[in-house]
């Protein structure tokens, strides 16, 4: 096993459908340490351009290269989408469900899934259904159920997006804490707030184009180019 | 969980009666079955030689063929012609005669043909022509259907030419005397399933006796040459017991409402 | 009219005296149609799931296939088995024909494609549902099988029980493949047809007053038996 399937690089690649560009073409390369956001206005190519880094987005050209061998590199990585996906069965087994489908044993398994119950304050609720979970207890248990597996990538499109500050909270201290962890995040919002308060990198997407990717404080300081100004000064970007 | 389920379907699947040691399979007409007489004969059967006869009651049509698929023991039928095709094919060993009941002529109450004061059977079904009375037939190929043909035939009328009083249902005896009862019409059926059929409305038996009404039953086994899993032995054994004294008073004393249906007349093989 | 109201009195009477034939061929009804839909749910459930996962070549003819066996009448799959079955047929050696286990297959050739039908239109919402997070966390076509077969036990009950609703209710295959022999493969359905035949109206009736009955009964049964399942683990 290799010790990382760091850095990403991402050559030419585009992803298109019905003769249209939704994303690309892109060229990027993601180091192997750093907690990246990918912040835009709605429609821009967030959720794409995270779905073809994980590599569940068929490109239409280019490529995006881990390194590592194909079988094991999807392995290290966990996503959380922007609605959270919850499988119709208890908590506790939303939980264990990443562990069983490796050869975790039961026992263990369910170990695990109280400690992350606990973690993420949610132990009252373990026998209880997923699917009648309030929107930010789902998100929580759709991250823990990413971070069981101890991925070496976190992928979330929009986590906090439909949430309240008490929520957000709590998830952005999930996150801090993952990060302090080693674990590589790649993240999308189009909070500004919390890009700042999170990000060590920032990647600007804009129609389908990256338009900026500089170290945060660069890119909230000097922004580079005149769409990233006025996405930054509140303007409304077509 | 899965083997559980799994050892359930297969108890499920063996069934019990493969236990049973001597088991013969009896292909019947469904008039046979209707008349009851199975049910007097079967029981005695078991007594007397441990054997269960399992009845298969169908249409003489799929009777004959069972029988040419080897798919049964034996048959047992009412259909001449067709037997003696079944045999002349070597489908058969022999054929038994073993008793004869007799078809009779069911109407409406008030007769509108007139047909209770008729001579012969032909006669009668010439009035039910001549007045377009409406007329059901099994239409289904079987051996009381064919005796109809037969009828009409001999009175000189084309069925294919009978306007819409001539229905033909393609069903059973007891599916055809439920049209007929339905619709008020004329039928001819075998007295035993007239007399055990249980919805007789407004109809009622207006005429019978003429000879050439008689349904003669006889016994066929089938040729263990062609089907070596027949039980031939066994269907000899069942004959012997049917041409013999016990199946002789059991047969002339079955009645059905105080009425004789068959009568025992075991010759010998043809 | 009158004949609804015999119809319950017989079936009143009947039940009130437990009447021996009446408990056997109800039995042989259950041990068939119950034997049918464990098999036939065994093949039907996996198939529906795979038709929602997978996307093989011949995907879209298999869906359009089950659709229209759907619409086969019983009785020509009672004709297909019995030639098989028949001595002169190609599996004739067995000595099936005329069991109880022939007119098992029968039924389970009847209600595969309404089970498969039934359970892979509801394992495709299911799918859709799961699609994403089940790929992201890069399960096996198997794994994901399993998945859905699991979460969508109750919608696949459901599917399963219109099985057995089709499949108890039955009788033209089984006329022909059983033959109705009394004592060996005589069932609630083949009984109602020999009883009517024979005129015999009320007691027909009441065979099929006692058939609805079984089937409500059997369909509480399942349900409850899963409810008190589905509480335990919730
Ligand atoms: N499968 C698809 N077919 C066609 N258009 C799509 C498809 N998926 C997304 N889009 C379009 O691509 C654009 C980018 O979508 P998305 O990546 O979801 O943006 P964001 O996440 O930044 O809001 C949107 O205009 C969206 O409508
Ligand atoms: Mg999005």
């Amino acid at each position: 096993m290799v010790k990382t399937i760091l850095p990403l690089e991402i050559s030419n690649a585009s992803v298109r459908r019905r003769g249209k560009t939704l994303v690309g073409p892109v060229d990027l390369i993601l180091a192997e340490k750093g907690f990246t956001t990918v912040i835009g206005p709605n429609g821009a190519g967030k959720t794409t351009l995270l779905r073809m880094m994980h590599g569940i987005e068929r490109l239409s050209q280019g490529t995006v290269t881990w390194h590592g061998p194909n079988a094991e590199v999807r392995g290290r990585q966990a996503f959380v989408f922007q609605s959270p996906i919850m499988m119709r069965r208890s908590v506790r087994d939303n939980l264990t469900y990443p562990l069983t489908l490796g050869k975790t044993p039961k026992t263990e398994a369910r170990q695990q899934a109280e400690d992350w119950a606990e973690r993420i304050n949610l132990k009252s609720a373990l026998n209880r259904k997923a699917t009648v979970l309030s929107g930010g207890e789902r998100q929580k248990l759709a991250i823990a159920r990413a971070l069981i597996r101890k991925p070496d990538i976190l992928f979330l499109d929009e986590p906090c997006s439909h949430l309240d500050g008490r929520a957000t909270r709590e998830i952005e201290e999930l996150l801090q804490g993952a990060h302090e962890k080693g674990i590589r995040i790649i993240m999308s919002t189009h909070d500004m707030g919390q890009a700042k308060r999170l990000a060590s990198e920032v990647v600007f997407i804009l129609k389908g184009r990256i338009h900026e990717f500089s170290p945060a404080d660069a890119f909230f300081d000097t922004p580079g180019t005149n769409e990233a100004k006025a996405f930054l000064s509140g303007d409304i970007l077509e | 969980m899965i083997r559980t389920v799994f050892l359930t379907a297969c108890m499920m699947l063996m069934s019990p009666n493969a236990l049973w040691a001597e088991n013969i399979k009896l292909a019947v007409t469904t008039s046979f079955h209707n008349s009851g007489l199975s049910e007097v004969l079967l029981p005695a059967i078991k007594d007397d030689l441990e054997l269960t006869v399992q009845l298969l009651v169908v249409g003489t049509g799929q009777a004959l063929r069972l029988g040419e698929a080897g798919d049964v023991d034996a048959i047992l039928v009412h259909s001449r012609k067709a037997e003696e095709a079944f045999l002349s094919a070597g489908f058969g060993t022999h054929r038994r005669e073993i008793m004869y009941n007799d078809f009779v002529f069911i109407g409406p109450v008030d007769d509108p043909a007139n047909v209770g004061a008729s001579e012969t059977a032909v006669a009668a079904l010439q009035k039910i022509a001549v007045a377009r009375s409406p007329f059901v037939s099994r239409g289904d190929d079987s051996g009381t259907h064919k005796k109809e043909r037969s009828l009409w035939q001999a009175a000189s009328l084309e069925t294919g030419e009978f306007g819409s009083w001539y229905r033909s249902a393609g069903a059973g005896m007891g599916a055809s005397l439920n049209t007929a009862s339905g619709m008020n019409a004329y039928i001819m059926a075998d007295r035993a399933s007239w007399l055990n059929f249980g919805n007789k409305g407004d109809l009622a038996l207006l005429f019978s006796g003429d000879p050439v009404l008689f349904n003669q039953y006889a016994f066929l086994p089938v040729n263990p040459v062609l089907h070596p899993h027949v039980r031939n032995d066994l269907a000899l054994k069942l004959e012997e017991w049917l041409i013999g004294d016990r199946a002789r008073e059991l047969i002339n004393s079955y009645t059905v409402s105080g009425e004789t249906l068959f009568i025992f007349n075991a010759g010998p093989n043809d | 009219m009158t004949e609804l109201f015999e119809g319950l009195k017989a079936a009143f009477l009947l039940l009130v005296r437990l009447d021996a034939d009446l408990v056997e061929i109800t039995l042989r009804s259950l041990q068939v149609t119950l034997s049918a839909l464990v098999i036939a749910s065994a093949i039907a459930l996996p198939l529906g799931a795979i038709l929602a996962v997978r996307r093989f070549r011949f995907r879209r003819a298999t869906i359009a296939v089950l659709n229209a066996l759907m619409g086969l009448p019983p009785v020509v799959v009672g004709l297909c088995v019995y030639v098989m079955f028949s001595r002169s047929g190609p599996f004739g050696v067995l000595g099936l024909l005329f069991t109880p286990t022939a007119m098992i297959i029968a039924q389970v050739i009847i209600i595969v494609p309404l089970i498969a039908s039934i359970a892979h239109q509801s394992l495709r919402d299911l799918w859709a549902e799961y699609h994403d997070l089940l790929i992201s966390l890069n399960t096996t076509q198997r794994q994901r099988i399993a998945t859905l077969l699991w979460d969508g036990r109750r919608a696949l009950l459901t599917a399963s029980l219109a099985g057995f609703g089709r499949a108890i209710g039955e009788v033209g295959a089984i006329m022909v493949v059983g033959g109705n022999i009394d004592h060996a493969t005589r069932v609630l359905t083949t009984a109602i047809a020999l009883e009517t035949g024979k005129g015999n109206f009320a007691l027909a009736l009441g065979l099929g007053f006692i058939l609805i009955a079984l089937a409500i009964a059997v369909n509480f049964a399942i349900h409850w038996l899963t409810r008190t399942e589905v509480e335990g683990r919730w």
